[in-house]
């Protein structure tokens, strides 16, 4: 299962150059508006035509310059789902889900209309119009329409970008299944640092065009310099544990992992089964003994990894706990008076009320084995 | 009111006009509906020249228009003279004639109501029917043309009431014969023409006034119905 692309295509005022291979279930496309994430799906799913390169998904060619080889969009059998629902005003929401289906030859249809509408929660919208449904069923329904063509990849352009939070919070779960419970790859476009995190097994970061990082999530997440301005309070660790209790009085979750153990709200999943943990940088604190009187819960031992300290009055530092790495940000102040250094034995204090619903998601097996 | 007694005359005119009108619109339909999605759609040399020439008939004088039709579809008409010869269609003073000419005159009315429909259509839709496997022409027969329907239904009615209507270039490219090229209009022209033709003259208009009036209401009662279901309200 890969995705590989590794074009040129000029836009305007800049050229779009990217070259990546991507064998994770999904990939995300990060990166500020107007930095050629939109374009680069586009050409991807056949709307635009590359200047030069070549693109292949799941062992098939379908742009390859060199060899005048161009498949149109409709032989591409490329899922689409877009910003905007784009739902058909005339037919109904069946009509609309079985659209594509007709397009693909029954020997490669594997989704069938029960199944789509079971694991997207939308049986009683079947009979209404598209301009009866609020807007995140209708975003929905388009994420069905476009997986009942049986496709063999499935783009995702911010289809929550149109959304508000209580919408967004509503089809993320379904995003979850979708990238757990199907094997298509998926590309999700998303300039969201909450959205990357809890979603992508792997990022593509993208600026003015070029690739500046790609990688999995858990590294692309720790560095804080690819972030946009406004979000880098957004970034830290993606932990990938494992449940190994809960605790009913208390009502939480004790996940595991060779970091070693934290404690969370209650999530309702059972033990074994398999939680992301966004940490932020700004919410771990870091002490040089083991604290004690301090209401915080979650103590992971390490060792300080690395210090950055280009950024003022601020510094990054990520602490290997046992192979897996989080990261810290703390005052130049508090660096000076614990006397941090390369090697130094520290423990990193994470509250466990900084893990809230968005910051803990349930995940299958992010990578094929 | 035996008055409002029609003679089979005034009957045969009536015939004829209903004949002549539906013929023209339905054949300048596909016609229109391409030239519009040309006139929209297309980028090509000549486009300008192709717009002056489909909205020509608006802006001529109809006797001009009838005049022109004369001498490029009449018997000894370049194109005429060819029709006649290779395929045995003749224009001049036939019923045919008159529905080319209603045709021609209502052309650019139908392809205005077609061409602003299909500018109102979200191109973003046929990309997502694209991108599902639809090819160009699945693409148009499944969701461009659904959509512009209101405006098709308008551009046959506009077309079929310009028939009705249409005097100049009728009467001037195949005359005023009845029983072959005497429509409403012209029946009516001829009535005001003789003594006594005033009850004559006023039956017909009656006629007139009810045809135009039930293609009015039926084509609003239809576009109501397609706007519900496109949900455009």
């Amino acid at each position: 299962m890969t995705v590989a692309v590794d074009i040129s295509h000029r836009l305007g005022a800049f050229t779009l150059d990217a070259r990546f291979e991507s064998a994770g279930r999904l990939t995300a496309l990060f990166g500020p508006s107007g930095s050629g994430k939109t374009s680069l799906v586009n050409l991807i799913g056949g709307l635009l035509k590359p200047d030069r390169g070549r693109i292949a998904a799941e062992g098939r060619v379908f742009v390859d310059t060199a060899q005048k080889l161009f498949v149109p969009a409709h032989k591409r059998r490329i899922g689409y789902v877009f910003q905007e629902p784009r739902l058909f005003p005339h037919m109904s929401v069946r009509a609309n889900l079985l659209y594509g289906r007709w397009f693909t030859p029954s020997a490669e249809r594997y989704e069938d209309l029960d199944r789509v509408v079971d694991l997207l929660g939308i049986r009683h919208l079947l009979e209404r119009r598209p301009s009866h449904l609020s807007g995140g069923e209708k975003q929905r329904v388009a994420i069905g329409r476009a997986l009942l063509t049986s496709p063999r990849l499935l783009l995702m352009d911010e289809p929550l970008a149109s959304l508000d939070d209580a919408r967004k919070a509503e089809i993320m779960p379904y995003l979850e299944r979708l990238r757990d419970e199907t094997k298509i790859p998926i590309v999700y476009v998303s300039h969201s640092v909450s959205e990357v995190a809890r979603l992508a097994s792997d990022v593509v970061v993208l600026s003015h065009g070029k690739i500046v990082a790609f990688g999995p999530t858990g590294a692309i997440m720790q560095r804080l310099d690819l972030l946009p301005k406004e979000s880098q309070g957004e970034g830290g660790t993606v932990l990938d544990m494992r449940v190994a209790g809960h605790d009913d009085e208390f009502e939480m979750t004790i996940l595991r992992s060779t970091a070693g153990e934290i404690r969370v709200p209650r999530v309702d999943t059972a033990p074994g089964s398999a939680v992301r943990v966004r940490i932020r940088a700004r919410d771990v604190m870091i002490a040089t003994e083991l604290p004690r009187g301090l209401s915080a819960l979650n103590v992971l031992a390490g060792k300080v990894a690395s210090i950055d300290t280009s950024d003022g009055a601020t510094v990054e530092v990520r602490i290997d706990c046992n192979g897996e790495m989080v990261l810290s940000r703390i005052t130049r102040q508090s660096m000076n008076a614990l006397g941090l250094a390369v090697g130094l034995p520290v423990f990193a204090v994470i509250k466990t009320v900084a893990f809230d619903q968005e910051n803990l998601s349930r995940t299958g097996a992010l990578h094929d084995i | 009111m035996s008055w409002l007694q029609l003679s089979p005359e005034e009957w045969t005119a009536v015939r004829l006009s209903l004949k002549v009108a539906t013929w023209a619109m339905i054949v300048s339909l596909p016609i229109g509906i391409c030239v519009a999605l040309l006139l929209a759609r297309g980028k090509f040399w000549g486009k300008s020249l192709l717009n002056g020439i489909v909205h020509l008939p608006l802006i001529l004088p109809p006797v001009v228009t009838g005049y022109l039709l004369l001498i490029t579809f009449g018997r000894r008409g370049p194109i005429g003279a060819f029709l006649a010869d290779n395929f045995g269609i003749v224009f001049s003073f036939r019923w045919t004639g008159a529905a080319l000419a209603c045709g021609v005159m209502g052309f650019p009315l139908m392809v205005r109501a077609i061409w602003l429909s299909i500018e109102a259509v979200d191109r973003k839709l046929e990309a997502a029917a694209g991108t599902l496997g639809a090819n160009r022409a699945w693409v148009f027969f499944t969701v461009t043309l659904p959509l512009i329907m209101p405006g098709i239904i308008a551009g046959m009615i506009l077309s079929f009431a310009k028939a009705m209507g249409e005097f100049g270039a009728t009467i001037t490219f195949v005359s005023n014969i009845p029983g072959e090229t005497q429509t409403l209009p012209t029946a009516i022209y001829t009535f005001t023409q003789v003594p006594g033709g005033d009850i004559g003259a006023l039956r017909l208009t009656l006629v007139s006034i009810v045809i135009s009036m039930t293609a009015l209401i039926a084509s609003e009662t239809f576009s109501r119905r397609l706007g519900k279901r496109l949900d455009l309200q």
